[in-house]
């Protein structure tokens, strides 16, 4: 009863001092458990393991750039299909409503590595398509374009009607109430979470590893292999995620503070 | 100006929420500069305006506005609308425009001005109306009567043959009522007719031509401004004079 309280506790209400007793004991204890683990990892590490992973360092810094090229083709593919699926959703012609319907369901509710499966064993062999790379974006794409078509699509429903009557009573046509008026603010509410997603996209693309791509994360599962040495392969790998991912998350909320405004 | 709506029906909702707002109106009316729609809210007023602005379809009957039968088909309609200048009671700006490019959009996209004459424009019309400080700003940094300003200059910069206001004042304290209504009381100098719906009687009366008086989606009486407020016809209009008045 009382742990349920803690757990709804009202965001802005000052929490009393047993609860946040609570919380600091219960954060200490795992961030505590975390880092011991790292520490202990990183201990029984050796200069020599650090060594032979060094050699490798040329695989981990093409993966690393393999893993940006992928995210940004895939984040340009994604941004395409994600507005045309958010525009079918909206379009007055019911099959392409139902069609991008259908797109968006069925890529939210598989998991990407089926995708991944699917796409490059049946599909893309199917069609022929021999490269990976080429397979990878566009699995990529396919992916997060669902979950843009909705972002966008909420950007663009969450502009009032007064706006778009606005724009009809000056005599705008359908295209310049896109161009002048809903593009514009809808771009200023979907900014933020665009760039979340664009976070996403860079850590999903290392389960392109599953087909071969030769990305960041199959570099040093083979750097792993190749040297048998697990945290040094893999603890590199993780601040290479990192080092991409945070200065896109900084620019998210720095996009989220610029972008407001009043309506 | 001359407008008239025959047997004019407007519904709104469906199913089982189906609201008739408009039943079977007609109105015939002329008048020189301002014709001002009275009544009790949810009688029809906005809607009427609304349809004589071309942003909704009557269900049945037509709509004409000196001899020119406002069009059904949207390609016509849009040009129909391109004529007219609406203000909204909620002003209805583009927040991340600034109060200039609010004026100079229509001028340009649609108007098929340059940039400099469309400029140009915009400049003068925003002199006349006292914002010629406030260009830079964004709706949102300005008063409520400063945005109802930049409304009003948008609506008249590009030279509309009718001016159609719905309830301009609603959404504003008095001190910036008092100065939105000086100014379309200053537009009526300017010749453009305007067409008005206001719950403002005082300024009404002294403004208007004619008066319309709509109440059940009807149109019970269209007199002068004069007769209506001295001497209603109907026990409708005389009760409801009474109420507004008496305060």
């Amino acid at each position: 009863m009382r742990l349920g309280l803690l757990l709804i506790e009202p965001p802005g209400k000052p929490a009393s001092g047993w609860i946040i007793g609570i919380w600091v004991v219960m954060l200490t204890l795992i961030v505590g458990l975390f880092c011991s683990g790292v520490i202990c990892g990183v201990a029984g590490t050796t200069l020599g393991g650090w060594e032979s992973v060094w050699f490798y360092r040329d695989a981990f810094w093409k993966g690393w750039l393999l893993t940006i090229i992928l995210s940004i083709f895939s984040l340009a593919g994604s941004l395409l299909i994600g507005l045309v699926a958010a525009l079918a959703r909206r379009s007055i012609i019911l099959p392409l409503r139902s069609l991008a319907l259908l797109y968006v369901e069925v890529i939210r509710g598989t998991p990407l590595l089926v995708q991944i499966l699917v796409f490059y064993y049946v599909v893309a062999n199917g069609m022929g398509l021999e490269n990976r790379l080429v397979a990878g974006v566009i699995i990529l794409s396919l992916f997060s374009g669902a979950y843009l078509a909705e972002m966008i699509r909420a950007g663009i429903e969450a502009i009032p009607s007064s706006q778009i009557e606005s724009a009809r009573s000056i005599g705008l046509t359908a295209f310049q109430s896109y161009r002048f008026v809903i593009a514009p603010q809808a771009l200023r509410h979907i900014l933020p979470p665009l760039a979340g997603q664009f976070a996403s996209l860079i850590k999903d693309s290392s389960l392109l590893s599953i087909i071969g791509i030769g990305e960041f994360t199959l570099a040093a599962q083979q750097v792993n292999s190749a040297t048998f040495r697990t945290l040094e392969s893999y603890l590199p790998l993780a601040i290479g995620y990192l080092a991409l991912t945070f200065p896109v998350s900084l620019l998210s909320k720095l996009l989220e503070k610029s972008m407001r405004y009043e309506a | 100006m001359k407008l008239e709506a025959l047997g004019v029906s407007k519904s709104f909702g469906g199913g089982d929420t189906v609201r008739q707002v408009i039943a079977d109106l007609t109105l015939k009316v002329e008048f020189p500069n301002v014709l001002t729609l009275l009544g009790p809210s949810g009688g029809g007023k906005s809607t009427l305006l609304r349809l004589f602005a071309g942003l909704e379809l009557p269900d049945a009957g037509s709509l004409i506005l000196d001899e020119v039968v406002v069009p059904r088909e949207e390609t016509p309609l849009r040009a129909y609308r391109r004529s007219l200048g609406v203000v909204f009671q909620s002003f209805n700006l583009f927040p991340h425009m600034s109060a200039f490019q609010n004026v100079l959009l229509p001028l340009t996209a649609v108007h098929g001005l340059d940039k400099d004459s469309g400029s140009d424009r915009a400049t003068e019309v925003m002199r006349r109306l006292g914002l010629a400080d406030h260009g830079d700003k964004l709706p949102s940094q300005l008063s409520g009567g400063q945005r109802q300003r930049v409304a009003i200059a948008r609506a008249m910069a590009i030279r509309p043959r009718f001016l159609l206001f719905d309830e301009p004042t609603s959404a504003l304290d008095p001190e910036m009522t008092a100065e939105v209504l000086s100014l379309i009381a200053e537009l009526r100098e300017s010749g453009t007719p305007m067409l008005l719906v206001t719950h403002e009687m005082a300024f009404a009366r002294r403004i208007s031509d004619q008066v319309a008086y709509l109440a059940n989606g009807k149109v019970l009486e269209c007199t002068s401004s004069g007769n209506f407020f001295a001497c209603p016809t109907t026990e409708q209009a005389r009760r409801f004079l009474e109420k507004v008045l008496s305060y």
